[in-house]
């Protein structure tokens, strides 16, 4: 008798305990929300900068003990994943739902341009911060202002394209390249906005363009674009390309034995998957993005990538992505669960990122990379609006 | 010349999409929207074959092409065969299997996006150029070419030329009619569907040395094929080789003539016209 009361009693006490334990674990951790493609055309792109940044984050932040809050305590990280299978009204209903069924306290913004701007209205309603990391548009200054709550961090349209516009300059300038320039683009929304916006650029820095075409995004042989490319007998090739497209036109540049002394391709050039099909063939390729990689907390969060996912972060946007992820840590951190708190938060304060000190100014961040190069198997940054660490640039020789 | 062999190098790559779903539509009768999603199955094989073996991606036909057989003959068994026998008439099959097999691609999607990861998968293999009259053309793409004839030419001696192949061809003509002379129907629609898929992935692991896939890409391929099949006329071999010759010399002549920006727009065009004035696609039958 008296032992089964022992033994009921310690049943009662085990089940309470680890019931309070779990209530307990359950009222601690904060819950994050992320949305973003895992299928559909831009799945591929996310799986390479998006995703693997949330692991990252949330597996660093939990193996800490979790977010330190205001009051001492810890607080581990909870993710909820939903797929939107690229689709803008699936961003939007994702968002909704984590918001009101879900009760996330903050939601991870979506990722490419598109996907942000379509969120956006929804992020703003619902009243949370929305920090992009890999969205780029000219429309920062009217979206800020529509959006109180969202924020930019990649960098716009004109600047990247001003970037290339000066790179290619520079080449001219002390005599390596001439002023010939083939340019195409994929007829989609990134493409066309920033073709549209190079040719006055690039005519106003006195090149000319001999060759301006675009393809249809998924064009399954590009074969006659860079062979159109080449009879115009170019200095410069400039891309305003999409991933599969990227590299489609290089290797098929490879084939055609389109020599040119500046190649540009541009999203996707900085992924690691690119310097892994092409290898030394591309030693002096340019493309969007890069990265400092002789900064020690860009090394050390490369380190980190490769071990927690298993593969390795791009050269552009991961990083920028991961920092997004420190700008909210760090604003939970010092203001708590508030999100109109955390906003302002954002909005005042210096953050220290992998990607240096970020202050937002205006509610975006006015440093960034816009020019990278394949140097020795590595994607550097070799132009950016303020950033240290840019590598010179060099010639391209060759296949 | 250029225009010539660059499009004839096209529509070899388009008629290695689209053959497969020729068989499996015009023989099995199965409208299979989750063809697209066996070529990219395909290419991961002989992606996985070059970076993790280091073999040539072409031995992964080795292993894919008698794995999509049994696959394929395993879904036509199991889950179109149920529809197959439920279906009143032709329309009704076709509505039923085409909610299905495209239910079937998310499916797939999910799995290759859980096995493989969501990332583009590429690799270089016979990324050379080979010289044509002095212009350079990818060996890869060659390649493919000489494959997609291969599969063509065996096709097509084998449907014309064998016992299963007229059996096959007595099925696609009329069903109803082959079982009364003895041929067994569902024995040989699950053989030309299994048959279909193993095609399609053969395709998949040559297209994957010059094309950059994803998990979620195969509907991309299952719309070009759509239109082949449709164009060069159900059931039809040689209607979807001609058609996919067709498109490619149509498109890689508008972009290096015109404008590549029109190819899309030239290809739809010719696919409208076809329909206009034979609805029955080139080398169809007219429905009596």
């Amino acid at each position: 008798m008296k032992r089964r009361t022992v033994i009921g009693l310690a049943i009662a006490t085990s089940i309470a305990g680890a019931l309070s334990a779990g209530v307990a674990s359950a009222q601690n951790t904060i819950k994050i929300g992320a949305v973003a493609p895992k299928t559909g055309p831009l799945a591929a792109g996310a799986a390479i900068t998006h995703w693997p940044n949330i692991q990252l984050w949330a597996q660093q932040v939990n193996e800490r003990g979790g977010l330190r809050m205001k009051d001492g305590s810890r607080r581990k990280v909870e993710i909820i994943e939903y797929d939107d299978r690229t689709n803008p009204g699936e961003t939007i209903k994702a968002v909704e739902r984590l918001a009101t069924q879900d009760n996330a306290d903050f939601i991870i913004a979506p990722y490419s341009t598109g996907l942000n701007v379509a969120a956006a209205p929804a992020f703003a309603k619902l009243g949370y911060p929305q920090i992009t990391a890999t969205a780029i548009t000219d429309k920062i200054p009217e979206l800020t202002q529509r959006y109180p709550s969202i924020f930019f961090a990649l960098g716009s349209t004109t600047a990247l394209a001003g970037s290339v516009a000066d790179v290619l300059g520079k080449m001219r300038s002390e005599g390596k390249i001439g002023n010939r320039i083939a340019m195409v683009n994929v007829a989609d929304a990134f493409g066309i906005e920033l073709a549209e916006v190079s040719r006055p650029v690039f005519k106003k820095a006195g090149f000319e363009i001999v060759f301006d075409r675009s393809y249809p995004l998924g064009t399954q042989d590009l074969s006659p674009v860079v062979k159109g490319a080449k009879a115009s007998n170019p200095d410069a090739f400039v891309a305003w390309s999409y991933p599969p497209d990227t590299f489609a036109l290089t290797e098929q540049a490879k084939i055609e034995g389109l020599n040119v002394k500046a190649f540009y391709t541009a999203v996707a050039t900085a992924f690691p998957a690119y310097g892994g099909k092409f290898g030394k063939s591309i030693e002096g390729h340019l493309g969007a993005g890069g990265v400092n990689m002789d900064s020690p907390e860009i090394q050390a969060y490369r380190a980190a990538h490769q071990k927690v996912t298993g593969k390795p972060a791009d050269f552009w946007a991961s990083a920028v992505t991961y920092a997004s992820l420190q700008v909210l840590e760090q604003s939970i951190e010092a203001v708590g669960l508030d999100r109109k708190a955390v906003t302002d938060h954002i909005n005042k304060s210096t953050f220290q990122t992998v990607m240096g000190p970020w202050k937002f100014v205006n509610q975006s961040i006015d440093k960034f990379w816009t020019v990278g190069q394949w140097q020795n198997g590595v994607f550097h940054g070799v132009a950016s609006t303020g950033l240290p660490g840019a590598k010179p640039v060099i010639v391209k020789t060759g296949w | 010349m250029d225009i010539l062999i660059t499009g004839v190098l096209l529509g070899a790559t388009y008629s290695l999409i689209a053959m497969g779903l020729t068989l499996q539509y015009g023989v099995a009768r199965i409208m299979n929207l989750a063809n697209g999603e066996m070529l990219v199955a395909g290419a991961f094989g002989a992606f996985w074959v070059f970076t993790a073996q280091k073999l040539s991606p072409f031995a992964a036909a080795l292993f894919v092409v008698p794995g999509a057989f049994l696959l394929n003959w395993l879904i036509y068994r199991y889950l179109l065969r149920p529809l197959v026998r439920r279906a009143k008439n032709r329309g009704m099959l076709e509505v039923d299997t085409i909610l299905a097999t495209f239910g079937l691609s998310f499916v797939f999607v999910g799995v290759m996006t859980f096995a493989f990861g969501g990332e583009f998968f590429t690799y270089s293999y016979l990324a050379e150029p080979y010289r044509i009259f002095g212009s350079p053309f990818g060996q890869n793409r060659l390649a493919a070419s000489a494959t997609a004839a291969v599969i063509c030419g065996l096709l097509y001696w084998g449907i014309h030329r064998t016992r299963p192949g007229t059996a096959m061809r007595a099925v696609a003509v009329d069903p109803t009619a082959a079982g009364l002379v003895a041929i067994d129907v569902p024995r040989v629609s699950a053989f030309a569907f299994a048959l279909g898929g193993a095609v399609t992935a053969t395709g998949g692991i040559v297209l994957s040395t010059f094309l950059t896939m994803d998990a979620s890409i195969g509907v991309v391929f299952t719309m070009k094929a759509l239109i082949i099949v449709i164009m060069g006329g159900v059931g039809d071999v040689r209607g979807a080789i001609i058609a996919s010759l067709i498109l490619g010399l149509a498109e890689t002549a508008v972009a290096s003539l015109i404008d590549p920006g029109l190819t899309l727009a030239a290809a739809y065009l010719l696919f409208v016209l076809i329909l206009l004035f034979r609805p029955e696609g080139l080398f169809g039958r007219r429905q009596s």
